[in-house]
């Protein structure tokens, strides 16, 4: 009776140590995550709260210091006044540019790059595999190796400093990952489901239609993330091939900083680089859960 | 009607030979099925008759027609695979209109063939489900029904059980014969089981490294092998095989085999031998037919040869009792009754049913 009271107690306390010392390793790192989220996040904060502020008041306080006031007169001029190289009409000519180069890229390469992975995957040929091999170099080859023949290519095809012209090298300099992307995810589908497939009566397309592309949401989405946030981001083509007003938002946004006016307009700026920023910013508030299951899981559970 | 033919057929991978010459024929409502062991070349040669797999040579003929080059579409098979393939995004219903769906076969029709199948094969409630919801036996039944929607010429199996449990295994295994019979479809079966081979086919051809070792009846297959491949991978626990010279003992060809003492043993031959029979032979003797030796035994079967054996060591199953005996040196392996069941360590008087006895030449390891 009593060793049991007793052994009783002394299990009591081992736990109370225990959960105590669980608790200070929890503190430890949750403290630690605290620390490093904060660095990542105060040049956020300091953008958008200059953002909202009075371009004199951070004249006088300096960038780095707590709003008075609260002004979306920044965001405005940012969006459709303020003068960028002689033209006044913000940044939303970029922002649109941006858009139009953008949405038909990732559209393109990552339909082109679905297609890809399925040939390479499931209807394999004789040099397929060195086929794909060739394809993946483009993931390793920096951009900057391309810009002069690019810049050859644009001039002949008659789309230099056009938009048109950016989305032919995104989609083209797109597609090696895209490829890539999707070929391993589809090898990971069973080839049974193909050869059912066939012998049900199903041809290259029907199969394609029917099964892969049911099948493929989760990559589908990692890819068209990947691509919209690359492209939309992608500053050296874009301030390489374009000039004025055909330019992406990137490129303009260093325009504006370069812009010869005497004072400097951080208000406006910070907006400006916000307003840029805000799209992949989006996609990936609302896609970030897919991008990370889709990127881990494979085709089948 | 439906029936296939296959002449002489090869595969190669570059410059590996995966079929070398391949014969088989079908007759119609047969069950034919391809067993051996793995990489033997019998799931290849069943993607060839489906059309999965090119032809490097020879030829292949449902129904007369040479399908050689005919898409697997075109060639009106159905196939049941191992992984079942069903297609996971569509329901049980979809799985099994998609091949209709792709032959533009009318809606009204479409819908008379699911409930016919459905009904047959008692999967009405599943129809709305997807395949994830579903367990393996009914995921099997579902791949069947698939397969028999079509109303095909020719129905492909590749080893369809394999990835079920024990006991669903044995009942699935039932319910495909019990289908087959309803059906009478003629049917090629993978498998790397013999049981499932010898319990449901026709006829039976036996892989090894690409070549067929044996095609036939089952009851022959098992009593007659045409060599020592087929004697070995046929029946489990497997044939016993033990050396012996071969003399002849009062006018009568007898084996003369080691025993434990050193001193030869003489079993007399029942079979009548072909005079250019080798002296060195092999004795091919199944589990089955090692019997302990009483008098009773003696006066039932004329055949039996008595030799002394040590018990090495005993498993029961239940039904019946394995038990490993030493013969000299080499060690054998005989099925007893349980009742009968002789102890480790005690030394056995057995009686060897000489009649279903093989024996090989060990040169060729053919049949004698």
């Amino acid at each position: 009776m009593v060793d049991a009271a007793l052994d009783q107690s002394l299990d009591h306390r081992a736990a109370t140590v225990a959960a105590r010392r669980h608790f200070l390793t929890r503190l430890v790192i949750y403290g630690l995550l605290v620390v490093f989220a904060a660095i990542y996040l105060v040049p956020l904060l300091v953008v958008v709260l200059n953002s909202f502020s009075d371009q004199q008041e951070i004249a006088r306080n300096g960038l780095i210091s707590l709003p008075r006031s609260f002004r979306l007169e920044a965001w405005s001029q940012a969006w459709s006044t303020y003068c960028i190289g002689g033209t006044c009409e913000g940044m939303q000519r970029n922002f649109y540019n941006s858009l139009k180069m953008t949405i038909p890229a990732t559209i393109i390469s990552t339909t082109v790059g679905a297609m890809n992975g399925y040939i390479l995957s499931k209807w394999r040929f004789k040099g397929s595999e060195a086929l794909f091999t060739c394809m993946l170099l483009g993931v390793f080859i920096p951009g900057q190796i391309s810009l002069m023949p690019w810049a050859f290519i644009l001039g002949n095809l008659g789309l230099s400093n056009t938009t048109y012209g950016l989305i032919v090298i995104h989609v083209i300099q797109g597609i090696s990952f895209t490829t890539l992307f999707c070929r391993n995810y589809y090898v990971s589908i069973p080839d049974d489901l193909i050869k059912a497939a066939r012998i049900d009566g199903a041809g290259f397309w029907r199969i394609f239609r029917k099964i892969i592309l049911p099948l493929s949401s989760p990559i589908l989405i990692v890819t068209v993330i990947w691509q919209f946030t690359g492209i939309w981001n992608e500053y050296l083509f874009g301030v390489v091939f374009t000039s004025g007003q055909q330019q992406p938002i990137t490129a303009a946004l260093v325009a504006l900083t370069a812009s010869g006016t005497n004072v400097r307009a951080y208000d406006v700026m910070s907006a400006a680089v916000l307003i840029g920023a805000l799209p992949p910013l989006l996609i990936y508030l609302f896609g970030g859960k897919y991008f990370v299951r889709g990127l881990t899981q494979g085709a089948i559970k | 009607m439906s029936t296939l033919t296959i002449r002489s057929l090869r595969k190669n991978y570059g410059t590996v030979e995966v079929l070398k010459g391949i014969d088989l024929e079908a007759q119609n409502g047969e069950f034919i099925a391809l067993v051996g062991p793995s990489g033997c070349g019998k799931s290849t040669l069943l993607a060839m008759i489906a059309g999965l797999e090119t032809v490097t040579s020879g030829e292949i003929r449902i129904d007369g027609r040479l399908v050689n080059s005919v898409a697997p579409k075109d060639r009106d098979i159905a196939m049941v695979f191992q992984s079942y393939a069903l297609y996971p995004t569509m329901t049980v219903r979809e799985n099994i209109t998609f091949g209709m769906e792709s032959r533009r076969v009318p809606k009204p029709q479409q819908d008379e063939a699911v409930k016919r199948v459905a009904a047959f094969l008692q999967i009405e409630p599943l129809l709305g489900r997807k395949p994830g919801q579903l367990s393996g036996g009914q995921r099997q039944r579902v791949a069947m029904g698939r397969a028999l929607v079509r109303d095909p010429k020719l129905f492909l199996f590749d080893e369809p059980l394999s990835n079920l449990d024990a006991k669903l295994r044995v009942d699935m295994r039932t319910e495909i014969k019990k289908l087959h019979h309803r059906v009478g479809k003629t049917t090629v079966y993978v498998t790397h089981d013999q049981v499932e081979a010898m319990t449901l086919a026709s006829r039976i051809a036996v892989m090894h490294q690409g070549s067929v070792q044996q095609f036939d009846e089952p009851a022959t297959i098992y009593n007659r092998p045409a060599n020592m491949f087929v004697a070995g991978f046929m029946g489990s626990p497997a044939m016993n095989f033990l050396p012996a010279e071969l003399s002849e003992e009062g006018g009568r060809p007898t084996v003369a085999l080691p025993t434990a003492d050193g001193k030869t043993v003489g079993l007399s031959v029942v079979q009548t031998l072909p005079s250019d029979t080798p002296r060195q032979l092999v004795l091919g003797i199944r589990p089955e037919h090692i019997y302990r030796s009483d008098p009773d035994l003696q006066r039932r079967k004329p055949g039996i040869a008595q030799i002394d054996a040590v018990v090495e060591l005993v498993e029961p199953t239940g039904a019946e009792t394995m038990a490993v005996l030493r013969l000299g040196a080499k060690e054998i392996t005989g099925r007893f009754d349980p009742d009968g069941t002789p102890r480790m360590g005690e030394t056995v008087t057995l009686g060897i049913d000489m009649a279903r006895a093989c024996l090989f030449d060990p040169t060729t390891q053919r049949l004698i």
